[in-house]
């Protein structure tokens, strides 16, 4: 690829990721009121997509091979039980994370 | 980037304009192939669905922050929308600037991350493997802020079984779109359930 045509690509990644955060506030603007159902949908999508994103994490875990999706089943009973007890979000994702490191990298 | 032989400010440029992780990373695989601009549209068009979502979550709380809010919009990762959407902003502090630092300070931190990485990515010699994982447990916890903040875990639940479920039948690298829409069909059928009982706090 040349230069332009790189920059061409990249510009066109811009755009469309700049297009998917803009349009529903486009669609929706703060002016006029929001339809019913989209206000239900922005109250209760988060829960949802909060799930999404964890399972989106663990998407090429698999429980069929390898570790068999052991350590990260265990480094994340580790970052809810850290997080339930002490309730301090940074600690929680460091303590997970060193977790989950020291499982990787010495145990399986 | 630097193992696949781009300069470092290849992956500088590309954190600071386009600021979503998992599509940079397809943009490197984009930039190594063929020039295929509606594809590379497409595919972005495609991985980044998921803000539509963030954007119809955050109409209400973006709503009034005057010439911040283009910026906000336009650095609404999902770091930036999981932290402003969950956080517990003091009554005290004007929230516009609250919401406006976190994306900012998200920007930077993922700018200067992939800048030092395309630097001295070759000179890193102890064993990071496993450190990705920390992206799992910031969702996890933020998942589970949410779990603790609401009355009842029906979305929380839905979000997570229907995802679950895509993801066996149209495996990792497809399975985001339908679930999306897996969820949106489920929550638009509980309509009538979860505003009754009023889902939110």
């Amino acid at each position: 690829m040349t230069i332009f045509q790189q920059l061409v690509t990249i510009g066109m990644v811009i755009f469309g990721t700049v297009l998917t955060r803009f349009l529903p506030f486009l669609v929706f603007p703060a002016g006029k009121p929001t339809p019913r159902y989209i206000q239900y949908l922005g109250r209760v999508l988060p829960s949802a997509v909060f799930g999404l994103l964890v399972v989106c994490c663990l998407k090429n875990v698999s429980i069929f091979t390898g570790s068999r999706g052991i350590p990260e089943l265990l480094a994340i009973i580790f970052v809810v039980a850290l997080h339930v007890w002490k309730r301090q979000m940074l600690l929680s994702i460091a303590g997970g994370t060193v977790c989950y490191m020291l499982l990787v990298q010495y145990v399986f | 980037m630097h193992v696949s032989g781009f300069c470092f400010w290849y992956p500088m440029l590309m954190s600071l304009t386009i600021f979503a992780g998992s599509v940079e990373f397809v943009t490197v695989r984009m930039l190594l192939g063929a020039f295929h601009p509606v594809q590379a549209l497409a595919m972005t068009l495609m991985i980044n669905a998921r803000h539509l979502f963030y954007g119809i979550s955050m109409l209400d709380k973006y709503r009034g922050t005057g010439w911040k809010k283009f910026y906000l919009i336009f650095g609404m990762c999902d770091e930036s929308f999981s932290i402003n959407y969950t956080a517990q902003i003091p009554k005290e502090i004007d929230s516009s600037w609250f919401l406006f630092f976190v994306t900012l300070l998200n920007h930077l931190y993922w700018v200067s991350g992939a800048t030092l990485g395309g630097i001295f990515g070759s000179w890193i010699h102890f064993n990071t493997e496993g450190l990705e994982f920390v992206m799992t447990a910031m969702f996890v916890v933020i998942f589970m802020e949410q779990w603790m903040k609401e009355k009842r875990h029906i979305s929380a639940v839905a979000g997570l079984g229907v995802s679950l479920l895509c993801l066996l039948v149209f495996g990792p690298d497809r399975f985001i779109i339908p679930a999306m829409f897996g969820i949106l069909a489920l929550l638009t059928l509980l309509r009538g359930t979860l505003e009754k009982g009023g889902q939110q706090l």
